[in-house]
């Protein structure tokens, strides 16, 4: 248990997916203009992560890894699938993605009209496939390891869009040089909030 | 950096003035995201890999050619089949090409350079959802026809790659004194030999690729005022 909780607040803080990884830069960028969106597209990312991240975690266990395939019995034991890997993840990712979406539009229409466009915008963040494929590299024990790694690092993209849209709100109401405003400042900002998360970076949990 | 890339591009259209193939209309596309419309400073594309793989310039253009291959590749075959494409599935459409693509490109990179393609890990996976590829498939390559396509993909790929490989230059510059491996600083300057100079390890962290990208769009705007942003 001790276990889940320490990948979980590892996911948020030191192996942060934009201050360590830059994964998600894109719709961190565009979609971090007012709080309102920023706190809509990061309760995206962690509900797509945290349903994405154990599904491929199953797929990579049971199907594509060496020797993954012995369940069907002993002549697939030597099949080694993990180069379609890519392939798989994304159609994971973009199927899923589109489920989600119609699940939310059906049962919790007030949930969809809240993240109804970020949804298909999310099949293309590069933090859901990164998630995916740190899974596979990191080798997770258990699928509620997984799942508690993708709902960290959702947790943790969703701090960083919200603090980032917070502080471009602020940031109207002050003088920056007309060449940096918009995307420049934005990009620096971003750089002195990483260099702040550094202080979690070789923390042992 | 940003002229020599500027310069080849803007080079090999001249060769044939006389072709409709390079209409001015087709030079704008080569050109146009190098600078006006550049992928990563200006339409806010595919930047993810561009902060994580620019500590060596080496990766950064293994990176940069990689792109190049998988979005001329995509723009092309999308632009092919754009017509048979129903647009309700149209993105798991697009993933599955491009995700062809990347395959391809990663066998190529673990066969012919694997320690690169060891420095790049998830990297190289993740092209495919960098956001340049997909935004170019879904912004050109649906509605225009294979040529224009191919251009488009060319222009915004070498867009892409200057910006790449300036950071990585900066970063490798003033980080490890060294450009492609070679080491420029020597050896007697460091303070480990009694010298003077020492290496910016700063530089070679990763917040410090956002703060280089920020300062290159600074220059860019200053220079080109059509671009400043209001807020």
């Amino acid at each position: 248990m001790l276990e889940l909780v320490n990948i979980f607040i590892k996911g948020i803080f030191i192996e942060n997916m934009i201050f360590a990884y830059f994964l998600g830069m894109c719709s961190y960028l565009a979609v971090s203009k007012t709080v309102k969106t920023g706190v809509g597209l990061g309760a995206a990312v962690i509900f797509v992560l945290g349903i994405t991240v154990p599904v491929n975690y199953l797929l990579e266990n049971y199907i594509l890894k060496e020797g993954a395939l012995s369940w069907l019995g002993a002549d697939f034991a030597a099949v080694d699938l993990s180069f379609l890997s890519f392939i798989m993840f994304i159609a994971i990712i973009a199927s899923m993605v589109q489920l989600v979406e119609m699940a939310v539009e059906k049962f919790s229409p007030a949930l969809y009209g809240a993240l109804g466009i970020f949804l298909p915008l999310i099949a293309v963040n590069c933090s859901i496939l990164g998630g995916a494929l740190f899974m596979q590299e990191r080798q997770y024990s258990s699928i509620a390891e997984a799942t508690s790694f993708g709902l960290g690092s959702g947790v943790g993209w969703f701090l960083a869009i919200v603090a980032i849209a917070a502080i471009r709100e602020k940031i109207k109401y002050s003088n920056v040089p007309a060449p940096l405003r918009g995307l420049g400042i934005t990009y620096i900002i971003t750089g002195l909030m990483g260099i702040a998360f550094m202080a979690f970076m070789g923390i042992e949990l | 950096m940003s002229t020599e890339v500027k310069d080849a591009a803007a080079e090999a259209p001249v060769k044939e003035p006389a072709e409709p193939l390079f209409s001015k209309k087709n030079k704008l596309l080569l050109t146009d995201p190098l600078d006006d419309s550049n992928p990563i400073t200006v339409q806010v594309l595919g930047i993810c890999s561009a902060l994580a793989i620019t500590v060596q310039v080496k990766q950064a253009v293994v990176m940069s050619l990689s792109v190049l291959a998988v979005m001329i590749g995509g723009n092309l075959i999308v632009s092919l089949i754009r017509n048979v494409i129903p647009s309700r599935i149209r993105i798991i459409v697009q993933l599955v090409v491009v995700a062809s693509l990347v395959i391809l490109v990663d066998q190529v990179l673990k066969a012919y350079v694997y320690d690169v393609s060891k420095a790049l890990s998830v990297f190289v996976g993740l092209i495919i959802t960098n956001c340049i590829i997909m935004g170019r498939l879904e912004a050109f390559a649906l509605a225009n026809k294979p040529w224009p396509s191919i251009l488009d993909a060319i222009g915004n790929a070498m867009g892409y790659g200057w910006i790449l490989i300036a950071v990585a230059v900066v970063r490798e510059a003033f980080g490890s004194g060294s450009i492609m491996g070679y080491k420029f600083i020597p050896e007697g300057w460091l303070i480990s030999n009694g010298g003077a100079y020492a290496h910016n390890n700063l530089m070679i962290l990763p917040p410090m690729a956002l703060i280089v990208v920020g300062i290159i769009i600074w220059i860019q705007r200053a220079r080109n005022t059509k671009l400043i942003e209001e807020h």
